[in-house]
């Protein structure tokens, strides 16, 4: 049998390198309307009035009036209106559409729209917690009482915009009272459910599309629910296609972002010099709804050591509310703010007792066996050591770190370990998602993938059908995998969590195998298969006691740069990853996401600014808010372990996450090795470094 | 309203617009040409990136009104070309389409660059498509992919 992870063309390819590849912007249907949306111009106020313009005939409002089920976007927490109807928490919250023919007639009537306002104070600051959790484990008061030093350290990090290329949009028509809705998405089935609830509808009124995704990032996790919702209700009432595409100022200034962080670390250190006991608190700015918010500071909780083992565990976290744009999901959800401070602190600690970082990490470098932070298991094997000497081999780290620590010339080297729980938090997959899964044979012995994950780049509609190809010993052209649609596929799931390949990959593998058993020629048939969460894997959402997750993928980054003496500016001179992501489904695709995932993470951590002032999001363009660019990128080095996880499709773990957890704190690292300073903040901007030369 | 006429995928053409219309509007919506991708709409992220006159240029920013008389190329048209062959080819091998949102623009951008550097180094071919944003592959793939179809085009460019 042939490996797997050997690489095939990707099947998408081909009609996206032509042009023709139809994202929701580029479809058309006739009789289509455009609609705009009315936002907020403060933070938090009071409408008192709204006087629209006459509108001409064709021209239509649509506001919270118009809701025929609950005003209200169902996602986790449903605390986020469709349209406001008294207050606005947020500059930018969704007041009305305004939908007619001509766009550039539909932005003239919004720019007459005139809101009287009664102001209210708004808040900025973390003080409205609407979620605290916390946890423990061991003991940490004894720990903390018996410690001949406590070691205290403050870490900051900032926004993050997903800047998926191609902007939020939808597209939707109508037919009786039924909806379809065609859209650029993770998850059809969030948006289904939300649309449901708006609508008050019935589950066959409603149908959601995947149109070609240009990227995603988490951005078209929750995001497209609200817009879905919107576009939903402005169909019911004007019984017209209707299209809703964001520009990109429009996008950048309202949609969801990574949450910014201020992480407290305290560390109990004993006579021995030994780790006895951390306190992590972490503090996220959930904007002005919870939306997956506390679902991203569990996350971030789980996450507290990093990939190191740590006896006694004092840990919480708050998600607080402010009148800002509201936060959400961006690969890695809560673990890349977490596993900064994890990765500085190891270090800080280190530099206060005065001993060798690399010890002091090895030291406590988890095992299998061990237990995990919330006192599950890591059952399968780790393979960590042999990662670390193969990347510090390849990056030549040891002698560079040497060098650059003792000749001062603004070059450095850093490196960062790092992990992610694949699949959903704790019982999620079990007791939330519990997936389903389809293969459909024709009688022309076609296969028919029938699940709900999206295709935004990562190659699932590759991956998936080599899956399928290898149990069935059938060739890829004869398996068919269409975008989802919620009229013809089953609920797998939505496209997020490093789950797709791990969970709904292994259901389609066993679905395969059934198949591959029940396979007559010429006969059609239709095998399914559910998610049953492993007997022994057990978890309280309660209290964080249990595994968290049924498997973890690791990583290492070596990030080298230098450093301009005169401007501070930082110069990537060269990445080194090594990945254990159990077993690779195609080498090339997990190295797309390799490179991808870790200069984003990189960009995190030196490059890529986003700041709120007075509740408004400052960096509203592409040319204001700065990603990577060809000019930034050095020579890159990847190598892909083969770890095969028992219960993963041919041993496969998640991989899309884990690429961009470790970017920043590795970036960080090396500049705090090339200017022998304390890095505490990411981004490490120019203006930072400055800071930290004068400071000291 | 003024009467524009250009070449367009090496045919002629002649509409009657606003001669300040985007040039970017006017190839999606009169035309159809909807390879052409809107990322930004302030000429950064390459998306929308043509040839006018063999130059890459982001068509966003184009008003309609400038390209009279002039020859215009979209990645429909360039996707008939053997160029366009060797370039798609180059990329699916090195798996450098992700999402593909930004691909067309940098096929555009990719074939701008060998007009005028045949056989560019990997230094050349970062600047080249320093003017195309992509968020989803860390670049490296796509530079490779433009080096190999240097190699395997040779003669073409």
């Amino acid at each position: 049998m042939k490996d797997i992870s050997k690489s095939v063309r990707k099947v998408d390819s081909l009609i996206k390198l032509s042009g023709k590849a139809k994202y929701v912007d580029d479809i058309k249907i006739e009789g289509m309307l455009y609609a705009k949306t009315v936002r907020s111009t403060k933070s938090k106020a009071n409408i008192i009035s709204i006087t629209l313009p006459e509108l001409p005939k064709g021209y239509y409002v649509v506001d919270y009036h118009d809701v025929p089920g609950k005003n209200v976007v169902s996602i986790v927490f449903d605390d986020m209106p469709i349209f406001t109807e008294k207050t606005v928490t947020y500059y930018g919250e969704p007041i009305m559409l305004i939908v007619g023919e001509d766009k550039s007639v539909v932005t003239n009537l919004i720019s007459q729209i005139k809101i009287e306002y009664e102001e209210l104070t708004p808040l900025f600051e973390r003080t409205n917690s609407a979620i605290n959790y916390n946890f423990v484990k061991g003991d940490s008061k004894k720990a903390f009482k018996e410690a001949k030093k406590i070691i205290k350290f403050d870490y900051e990090t900032g926004y993050q915009e997903q800047l998926y290329i191609e902007p939020q949009g939808m597209i939707g028509e109508i037919n009786g009272n039924k909806v379809t809705i065609t859209g650029s998405v993770q998850c059809p089935y969030y948006v289904h459910n939300a649309v449901k609830v708006a609508l008050g509808a019935d589950n066959d009124e409603v149908r959601i599309k995947q149109s070609v995704v240009g990227g995603a990032f988490g951005g078209k996790e929750e995001f497209p629910s609200l817009i879905g919702c919107q576009l939903a209700v402005a169909l019911r009432k004007i019984k017209k296609p209707i299209k809703l595409v964001y520009e990109r100022e429009e996008d950048m200034e309202v949609t969801t972002k990574r949450h910014p962080s201020w992480i407290h670390m305290e560390a109990a250190i004993n006579d021995q010099n030994e780790i006895d006991g951390i306190i992590a608190n972490v503090e996220i700015d959930g904007g002005a709804s919870i939306g997956l918010s506390a679902v991203v500071l569990s996350r971030a909780l789980i996450a507290c050591t990093g990939v190191y083992t740590i006896d006694n565990l004092e840990v919480a976290g708050d998600v607080f509310l402010t009148n800002t744009v509201p936060n959400g999901a961006f690969r890695g959800f809560g673990a890349p703010q977490m596993l900064f401070a994890v990765e500085m602190f190891i270090h800080h600690i280190a530099k206060e007792l005065n001993i060798d970082p690399l010890k002091l990490r090895l030291k406590y470098l988890a095992k299998q066996g061990d237990e995990t932070s919330t006192r599950g298991k890591y059952r399968d094997p780790i393979i960590m050591n042999d990662m670390i000497e193969k990347a510090m081999k390849i990056s030549d780290y040891k002698n560079k770190l040497e060098i650059y620590q003792k000749d001062n010339k603004y070059k450095g080297i850093g490196m960062s370990w790092f992990l992610h729980g694949c699949g959903f938090t704790g019982s999620g997959e079990a007791e939330h998602i519990k997936a389903l899964v389809k293969l459909a044979k024709g009688e022309d012995d076609k296969v028919n993938i029938l699940i709900a994950a999206v295709d935004m780049g990562q190659g699932v509609q590759t991956t998936m059908k080599k899956i399928v190809s290898q149990i069935l010993e059938i060739p890829l052209e004869q398996i068919i995998y269409n975008n989802p649609d919620t009229d013809l596929v089953p609920d797998s799931g939505p496209t997020v969590a490093s789950r797709t390949i791990m969970i709904v990959g292994g259901l389609i593998a066993r679905a395969a195998k059934q198949l591959k058993e029940k396979w007559v020629d010429g006969e059609a048939l239709t095998v399914s298969e559910r998610y049953k969460q492993p007997e022994y894997i057990k978890w309280d959402e309660k209290t964080f006691i249990g595994d968290a997750y049924p498997a973890y993928s690791w990583g290492i980054n070596v990030v080298e740069v230098e450093i301009s003496p005169i401007t501070y500016q930082v110069t990537l001179k060269g990445i080194w990853s090594v990945y254990d992501v159990g077993k690779a489904i195609d080498e090339r695709i997990i190295m797309g996401q390799a490179d991808g995932g870790v200069l984003q993470g990189v960009a995190y951590g030196y490059l890529e600014v986003m700041k709120n002032e007075n509740g408004r999001v400052k960096q509203k363009t592409v040319t204001d808010y700065i990603i990577p660019t060809t000019g930034d990128i050095p020579p890159m080095e990847t190598i892909l372990m083969d770890n095969p996880y028992p219960l993963g499709p041919y041993g496969a773990k998640g991989a899309g996450e884990l690429t961009l957890d470790g970017g920043a704190p590795a970036v960080a690292l090396a500049i705090e090795n090339a200017i022998n300073k304390t890095v505490t903040k990411i981004p490490v901007t120019p203006e930072y470094i400055m800071e930290l030369m004068k400071n000291e | 309203m003024s009467k524009i006429k250009f070449t367009l995928n090496n045919k002629e053409v002649e509409i009657e617009e606003s001669p300040t219309a985007r040039l970017l509007d006017i190839l999606r919506e009169n035309f159809g040409l909807t390879g052409v991708k809107e990322g930004c709409g302030e000429g950064e992220c390459g998306a929308c990136a043509v040839l006018i006159n063999d130059k890459v240029i982001n068509s966003c920013i184009v008003p309609l009104g400038t390209v009279e008389g002039k020859n215009i190329v979209t990645i429909e048209g360039f996707s008939k070309t053997k160029k366009h062959q060797i370039l798609r080819n180059s990329f699916e091998e090195e798996g450098a389409v992700q999402c593909g949102f930004c691909t067309p623009g940098m096929i555009i951008a990719s074939e701008s660059l060998l007009n005028k550097n045949p056989h560019p180094s990997d230094e050349e071919i970062k600047i080249g498509l320093s003017g195309n944003l992509c968020r989803c592959t860390g670049y490296n793939m796509i530079v490779k992919a433009v080096k190999s179809a240097s190699k395997k085009g040779d003669g073409l460019w």
